[in-house]
């Protein structure tokens, strides 16, 4: 069991030839991923990495029955792209692009939820559910299969849990990076009942970061509805208020979005939450030691 | 991105948003002009930076002659004016917007940004004019109104009713502030703004309303198709080291300690720094080197590190996933060729290859690099070497 996707998910990507589309693509097909195809507008009808290139999305599904698509166009026309995907039927975007204007997203995100679509991202590393299917730019091998959910804002927080959850001698089911812009497409609360509801995770990790309140949410939620562990940590502890730290929605605004008050919620609300992101990993072995 | 009160109030007039009239100016005699321009007996001199909290700092004064106005133009550009948005160090003044004065009866606050939690713009407006809005949103929440737009469909007058009535204004100035609201939300979403904040917004005696004070800050990911915007930026107004760390793909902020990062990834440089702090240490700074880690971007984040006095050790902290840990162990040796690195190095490479990485440093017999088994060994060892230790 995981979340989401799995070893039969059919996954197209969007921006199939291009060379970050390309590359990745290649990658999660090594890794096992059931990419079925891609989509480049003209270049329909040629064939890329052993699969079918469609001019349109609609072609694609039609063809291959695909329900996930991974995005990688260009900035300016990820909006496009989602809207496209979300008219075709396709029930899971995963945007990989950085860098695509928030009042793009705003409207992609409206469009797709009207149409029943859900989206994880922009600018994160995608999802993996464990020796089954990866779909995004995460390094496969760091994600042994095992007992442990993880959602993350940031990529390399995430490589980083991960590799300390695998050397405390765990692993993972399914692994979300839902990116740090300021809208995003799935969020822990939308993703932590999935983690609740499967058999196979037996403790969650969460990692946010400054800006926003989603961890807040988070906390709320768990609070009411997770009896599974969950162990956080919250990036940007130290970081100045009124800067923008890399993400462009870690940014603590008008002295709201600070890690200390999501840090407060979150152990108000039950969870374990760590100050050095190098013990995430002994805490996720503490919490799975109690459950026995 | 952010820009200046002057220039804001160039995109408001636009669109039609009344603001009070007013020219830029560089030097005292340009003050002078603009004054005379403007004709009137009472004038404005406010000081253009982009931090708040001007007023306070003595940075906006008002004249009542001509000659006045040359006295306090002098006294304000090249003035360091320090508020609490500038930090103790301040910033300089280099130039200095002439308002004419605005027969005030009321003052108010209007602002707009986005809600992350909507996911839509929101416009929130206070009889609380002229006070920081933080300060009202903590102490006086309920003087606080808010309404959420949606994007699809816009802003209709509903919206500026709940936010007139709520502000107590007369009913026959209800339309005159729709118009204004509207004609303000239009600037926010055609320019792809991410905040705008009139503060005051004032109520004349002939019962108009007028933009006294102008915000306005831009979302970078959409500047590529905001020409007017772009060409507002001034540059001199932002960190030169961040700048420059931009232009080689590098996100960097200085902060004021004496530990140095450099990492991958955004989340995971916040998570080093705090990791600094919780060793025991302070970190000098936050650096994103993106995803590659290659020679020449390590080398130019050696650069840019070092431009900070204060740095006593480097703690490289690098996670390879797609880019193999090797590669950069010889990364950063070759950057230690490039840029003379003075303080000791502390390396940390885990993921692909990290094996490989470890014995290449190792071998490479620079007496300045140290490599670390884990992130929290790595700041251990980084704080204990900015310590001396």
């Amino acid at each position: 069991m995981s979340i989401l996707v799995n070893k039969d998910t059919k996954v197209i990507v969007q921006g199939f030839t291009g060379k970050e589309g390309s590359f990745h693509a290649e990658q999660c097909m090594a890794y096992g991923t059931k990419i079925v195809g891609g989509v480049t507008p003209g270049k329909g009808g040629q064939e890329h990495l052993g699969q079918p290139v469609f001019n349109t999305v609609a072609d694609a599904v039609k063809a291959t029955g695909a329900t996930v698509s991974m995005i990688f166009v260009p900035p300016a026309f990820v909006s496009d792209a989602v809207m496209e995907a979300a008219d075709a039927g396709i029930t899971l975007a995963v945007i990989i692009t950085e860098g695509a204007p928030v009042k793009d997203m705003m409207y992609a995100k409206a469009y797709a939820t009207k149409k029943n679509m859900m989206t994880i991202g922009p600018n994160c590393p995608g999802i993996i559910t464990a020796d089954e299917c990866k779909i995004g730019i995460m390094p496969g091998f760091i994600f042994k299969k095992g007992n442990i959910g993880l959602i993350s804002k940031s990529g390399t927080l995430t490589y980083e849990s991960a590799n300390q959850v695998v050397k405390e001698g765990f692993g993972i089911t399914t692994a979300v990076g839902i990116g740090g812009d300021p809208i995003i497409g799935l969020s822990y609360k939308q993703l932590l009942p999935m983690f609740e509801a499967d058999p196979e995770t037996k403790a969650i990790v969460m990692i946010g970061e400054i800006g926003g309140d989603l961890e807040i949410q988070a906390a709320a939620y768990i609070k009411e509805h997770i009896t599974k562990p969950v162990v956080a940590f919250i990036a940007g502890q130290t970081a100045p208020a009124g800067k923008r730290m890399g993400h462009a929605g870690a940014i603590i605004s008008g002295g709201s979005g600070t890690a200390a008050e999501k840090m407060a919620a979150l152990t108000a609300a039950g969870v374990t939450v760590v100050v050095s992101p190098a013990d995430i990993g002994k805490a996720v072995a503490e919490v799975m030691k109690n459950l026995k | 991105m952010n820009i200046h009160e002057y220039q804001a109030k160039e995109l408001f007039q636009k669109y039609n948003v009344p603001t009070p009239r007013g020219h830029v100016a560089f030097t005292p005699d340009e003050a002078v002009r603009a004054a005379q321009e403007l004709g009137g007996s009472i004038w404005v001199v406010k000081a253009q930076i982009h931090a708040g909290g001007r007023g306070l700092g003595g940075g906006v004064k008002l004249a009542r002659s001509t000659e006045e106005v040359r006295e306090l133009a002098t006294e304000i550009l090249g003035m360091t004016l320090i508020t609490h948005q500038t930090g103790p160090e301040g910033k300089l003044v280099q130039k200095v917007y002439i308002e004419e004065g605005a027969d005030i009866k009321k003052e108010y606050y209007l602002g707009l940004l986005l809600d992350r939690a909507l996911e839509m713009p929101i416009m929130m407006a206070s009889t609380e004019g002229g006070m920081a809005i933080e300060d009202v949103a903590h102490n006086t929440p309920e003087k606080i109104i808010k309404v959420a737009i949606d994007p699809l469909t816009g802003f209709q007058s509903f919206h500026g009713r709940k936010l007139a009535f709520g502000l107590g204004l007369p009913t026959e100035e209800i339309n005159t502030f729709i118009k204004f609201a509207s004609a303000l939300y239009n600037v926010y979403m055609d320019h792809d703004a991410e905040m705008i904040e009139i503060n005051p917004l004032v109520k004349t005696g002939d019962g108009k309303f007028l933009a006294l004070d102008a915000k306005m800050g831009f979302d970078n990911n959409a500047l590529y198709r905001q020409d007017r915007v772009i060409k507002m930026r001034d540059l001199s107004e932002e960190e030169a080291t961040e700048i420059e760390a931009d232009k080689y793909g590098l996100s960097y902020i200085k902060l004021d300690g004496n530990v140095g990062c450099m990492v991958n990834g955004a989340g995971l440089a916040m998570g080093t720094m705090d990791t600094i702090n919780y060793e025991g240490g302070k970190p000098a700074n936050f650096l994103d080197v993106g995803g590659s880690a290659s020679a020449e971007t390590v080398a130019k984040g050696f650069e840019i590190i070092l431009k900070d006095s204060n740095v006593k050790a480097i703690f490289v902290n690098i996670f390879g996933g797609i880019v193999r840990c090797d590669r950069v162990a010889n990364g950063i040796i070759e950057a230690t060729k490039i840029t003379n690195v003075n303080v000791p190095v502390i390396v940390r490479l885990d993921g692909t290859n990290a094996i490989e990485a470890a014995e290449i440093l190792n071998n490479a017999g620079i007496k300045n690099i140290v490599a670390a088994l884990d992130l929290a060994d790595g700041a251990k060892k980084a704080v204990a070497a900015a310590k001396g230790e």
